[in-house]
């Protein structure tokens, strides 16, 4: 065999690799009952979830607590996901400043014990460039 | 009063660029056939070259009309009022100009037009290659105006124009019901982050290295075209590395940007944006292996062609990623969907369509030889490092793709929910690192071997020396940094280790090299000089991140039990104004919020800052001065350049020992993105000290003052207010009071009141006055203290008057601090690397154009190499 081969067989035996570890390391969007049931099952691999922030009749955002005089890493908010299961989330960071104002979040983490532990947060805003108020530097 | 002028001209010079695009592709794709070169007849050709500087001039139009836009703040369009705004000094409208999509096209279609002009220039010298390179610029052109052409026809939208009217942009918006020459008076302005000098220079050379990816593209399918299956490497090799060197220095000036703007705690975030050009340029850099590896012994054409093919499917592969909208939730700072997504994956289609069909039906005909390469082969070892290369980007292009599955599962009608890895970092580093570790020896042996005779011996003696110096070099490193603690880190990680030495091995097997062609021909040493630069990045990436230091943990022993007490992060510390902390070997203090003021060298505190009702005007309350030169009085008036962004003043002081310095980490809580943290770098010679803001008290959110307690006082009297020993000095009536327009008849007079605090003493001037028979009051807030110190009423006839007193929680804000080890080495590493694809470039370039009285040079390189 000829050198050239072996480095050919060699490079795709490690590019198969690179697509299993890929396929292996992906996380999925799961919501909050499959979250428990993984945990139940041990399995401790990081997903993503997607919800809403649990909100009152008012429109007030309801348990969700930060205070940074006792402790500026421990945020906690309830969340419900797309199946309308609530869940309280614990992020041991400081709380994003413009958390309040999201339309969706996702969070990333697992559930650990009682509560989804998420190590980011990422969230969805009212789009910056779409809802743009003109009447706003109208008015100036 | 609307200017529709501008706008048409620039809408104009669109149209007209995209027809002479076409019409310039279509002439030089008959100026290129077979047929017309043999005839001699050059009219199609300058038929070409015309269309393509009127596309040119068309093109120059379009940015001047777009610039005119911006600099002159017109309103009435689009592009202006949504990136722009009336206080933008001129090098931020620039910026301006290229942060939305169309402006970011333009950007690109400006840099093939200089590439086209230039290669033009070189087609008078070299005229075979002018029509096909210029056919396919042309083509590119084509795809590349119509983004931005803004036509719809039917249903279907051609492109978005950055020339759209405000009241065509937003018909529905009820101010153009009334008033359709309705204009606005200021623009909702440019993405704070974008307000940075890297935002003004980052985007040019990146773009200029997507540009310049085309040129050896171009070549490379005219060689197919034409069947110059092996003559087209050398002119396209000096500009390979030209898009290697700006594409990677245009990606590090985007990482620096990360590290100085953005607050994840360093230069690189595997974000899809990023990785988007990553690896584009792993494999520009395989390509460049495999083309340098043909001109010298003729192996690897077909390689080549892969590669610099392969380098512009995944440059538009690039703009399609980031640029349709598909990462959606995956990426942070993606462009947004214009709608265009179509239009992109017609572009991409059609290049990858034509060039890999080219390639196959050209494929037998490229010449390969079939002699076997032996282990000490140079060019056998280089061919491992462009398949390590292209390894290493395969893998992240594998990982960066996840959300293109999702959406195209959905087009075919299966729905798939697979995210991004949870840990990317870990994701990625797992397979990078060993690409790494393998380039870095491949970098040594591989230039070790060019240098030599092809033996076993020489081989031997050349890798004798680097071999020992790494090996001493390294288990002193190792031992040292174990045994005892005279470094800030512990190499004991074995593949941190393995990294470590074979990095360090690259260095000193380059440095080898360098060293053997000082005494022959310096010039030649290019490649050397870069895999030092590559080497050293790698030593940099290794220290910075992998012994990057959290030292803010939390450790003020006010933890109490929560679900989990145990080794949880707890990476941010509060700190009280004026209030110590221990950090490492600091004492770390928050002194208080400051202000960037014109024409002052430092950050001025807020304090001394009365606020008026034009955000970026402001009254001086006390002398504003830098050590002993003042700069403005009290009652001047000062400008403040960026009123939204406050500095935190964090005071560093060695626990033992003298040191101590200041750092501003910024902050701004923006209404449509929350709270925007920039962090302060302190640099050492060893390490960067970086420190970023991580949350502060709500600004919208009023202070939560305690009940207002009164005083009544005399002159000269000493009271307590809220634990702190206050003297009356007694008041006295003043004639101007900041902010305030004082009429005949209308009375001022403040207080002067000094609170003797911890550290220092402060000195409150409340204001009382009597405006239009109004009483006003005009209390003063000593922040350092939490206190308001209102006046409240004067009694003249006993010469007593009121204060009145509120105290609130002390400022506070918390932050997090890390230490990263020799991330200078990294920057250092990429600019040796960018000099030695300088150096690469005019060798190459020497060699593409070999001047008269040069003719021998071949040969005596040749003899070098052989030596």
């Amino acid at each position: 065999m000829k050198k050239s081969h072996i480095i050919g067989i060699v490079v795709i035996a490690v590019a198969i690799m690179i697509i299993m570890s890929t396929a292996g390391d992906a996380s999925t969007y799961v919501s909050f009952g499959e979250a428990i049931e993984r945990a139940e099952d041990g399995d401790m691999t990081k997903v993503h979830v997607v919800g809403r922030l649990k909100k009152d009749q008012q429109d007030h955002i309801v348990g969700m607590q930060y205070d940074p005089i006792k402790d500026p890493n421990y945020f906690t908010f309830m969340l419900v996901d797309t199946n309308r299961v609530e869940q309280q989330v614990v992020y041991y960071n400081p709380k994003p400043q413009d958390f309040e104002r999201s339309e969706q979040v996702v969070i990333t983490g697992n559930m650990q014990q009682n509560v989804f532990v998420a190590d980011k947060i990422l969230l969805k805003c009212p789009s910056k460039y779409v809802e743009k108020d003109v009447a706003k530097t109208a008015s100036l | 009063m609307i200017n529709t002028l501008i706008g048409d001209i620039g809408h104009a010079s669109v149209i007209v660029a995209f027809v002479a695009a076409v019409v310039s592709s279509y002439a030089y794709f008959m100026a290129a056939r077979n047929r017309t070169e043999a005839s001699g007849d050059t009219s199609w050709r300058n038929f070409a070259r015309i269309a393509f500087y009127v596309h040119s001039a068309a093109v120059l139009l379009i940015i001047f009309s777009l610039f005119n836009i911006i600099y002159e703040h017109r309103y009435e369009y689009y592009y202006a009022w949504s990136h722009s705004s009336n206080h933008l000094p001129l090098h931020f409208m620039i910026s301006c100009f290229w942060e939305g999509q169309e402006g970011s096209f333009l950007l690109w279609i400006f840099w093939h037009v200089v590439l086209g002009i230039a290669l033009i220039g070189f087609g008078r010298k070299n005229k075979v290659w002018e029509a096909p390179v210029m056919a396919m610029f042309s083509f590119v052109q084509l795809f590349l105006t119509s983004m931005i052409l803004g036509v719809v026809i039917g249903d279907l939208k051609i492109g978005s124009s950055p020339f759209i009217l405000m009241r065509d942009f937003m018909s529905d918006a009820p101010v153009f019901a009334m008033d359709p020459n309705f204009v606005p008076q200021d623009g909702t302005g440019l993405n704070p982050l974008l307000q940075n000098y890297w935002m003004v220079i980052h985007p040019p050379t990146l773009f200029l290295g997507f540009a310049a990816t085309l040129v050896p593209f171009a070549f490379a399918m005219a060689g197919l075209w034409k069947g110059k299956f092996t003559e087209w490497v050398k002119p396209a090799l000096p500009w390979t590395h030209f898009a290697a060197v700006t594409l990677g220095v245009g990606t590090i000036m985007g990482a620096y940007w990360a590290y100085e703007t953005l607050n994840f705690g360093g230069y690189w975030n595997w974000d899809p944006v990023e990785n988007a050009v990553y690896i584009p340029w792993l494999v520009l850099v395989g390509a460049i292996h495999t083309m340098v590896a043909y001109r010298r012994s003729k192996q690897g054409l077909r390689a080549s062609f892969i590669l610099v093919i392969a380098t512009f499917i995944l440059i538009l592969y690039a703009t399609f990623l980031t640029r349709s909208g598909i990462l959606g939730n995956a990426s942070v700072h993606s462009f947004t969907d214009l709608g265009l997504s179509g239009q992109l994956f017609t572009y991409l289609a059609a290049f990858a369509v034509m060039a890999v069909a080219l390639l196959i039906y050209r494929w037998k005909k490229i010449p390969a030889t079939q002699k076997e390469l032996s282990t000490y082969n140079a060019e056998f070892w280089v061919f491992i490092g462009a398949a390590v290369l292209c390894l290493a980007g395969f893998q992240v292009f594998a990982t960066t793709s996840i959300p293109v599955y999702n959406s195209f599962m959905g087009f075919i009608g299966f729905e798939t929910n697979i995210a991004l890895p949870a840990d990317q970092i870990e994701h990625y580093t797992k397979f990078q690192l060993w690409a790494g570790v393998a380039i870095a020896v491949l970098t040594g042996i591989g230039q070790l071997l060019w240098w030599k005779k092809a033996d076993k011996q020489s081989f031997k003696d050349a890798i004798t020396m680097p071999l020992m110096l790494t090996l001493l070099f390294s288990s002193l490193i190792i031992i040292l940094s174990n045994r005892f603690d005279i470094f800030d880190f512990k190499l004991d990680n074995p593949v941190y280790i393995t990294l470590f030495v074979t990095s360090l091995f690259a260095v000193f097997a380059n440095l080898s090299i360098i060293l053997g062609l000082l005494h022959k021909k310096i010039t030649l040493s290019g490649g050397a000089v870069s895999h030092i630069g590559v080497a050293l990045m790698l030593l940099g990436i290794l220290f910075s991140s992998g012994y990057s230091n959290i030292i803010s943990q939390n450790n003020s022993g006010l933890l109490y039990s929560r679900e989990f007490s145990d080794e949880l992060n707890r990476d941010n510390v509060l700190l009280w104004r004026n209030e110590a902390i221990d950090m490492d070997k600091y004492s770390v203090s928050y002194r208080g919020q400051f202000f960037e003021v014109s024409d002052v060298p430092e950050y001025v505190s807020k304090e001394l800052i009365f606020r008026t009702a034009d955000e970026y005007m402001a009254i001086a309350r006390g002398d504003i001065k830098v050590g002993d030169k003042v700069y403005f009085k009290t009652g001047d008036t000062i400008e403040l350049p960026s009123p939204e962004n406050t500095y935190y003043q964090l005071e560093y002081k060695e626990r033992e020992g003298n040191n101590s310095f200041v750092l501003y980490p910024r902050a701004q809580v923006n209404e449509s993105m929350g709270l925007l943290a920039s962090p302060d770098i302190k640099s050492f010679a060893t390490k960067d000290l970086y420190t970023h803001v991580s949350s502060i008290p709500d600004p919208n959110e009023e202070k939560d003052w305690g009940e207002l307690k009164e005083y009544d006082v005399a002159a000269g009297d000493t009271l307590i207010i809220n634990d702190y020993i206050a003297i009356i000095n007694g008041i006295e009536p003043i004639k101007q009071v900041p902010g305030v327009q004082m009429a005949a008849g209308d009375v001022a007079v403040q207080a002067d009141i000094k609170v003797m605090g911890e550290k220092k003493t402060y000195h409150a001037h409340p204001i009382f006055l009597i405006k239009d028979q109004m009483v006003g009051r005009l209390p003063e807030e000593v922040e350092d203290l939490g206190l308001r110190i209102t006046f409240m009423n004067i009694d003249p006839e006993n010469n007593r008057f009121k204060i009145g007193v509120n105290a609130t929680q002390k400022d506070y804000v918390i932050l997090k601090a890390m230490e990263k080890p020799f991330v200078n080495v990294l920057w250092i590493g990429s600019i040796i690397m960018s000099i030695g694809f300088i150096m690469a470039i005019f060798r190459r370039n020497e060699e593409g154009n070999p001047k008269p009285k040069k003719t021998s040079k071949p040969q005596s390189k040749r003899e070098v190499q052989a030596v």
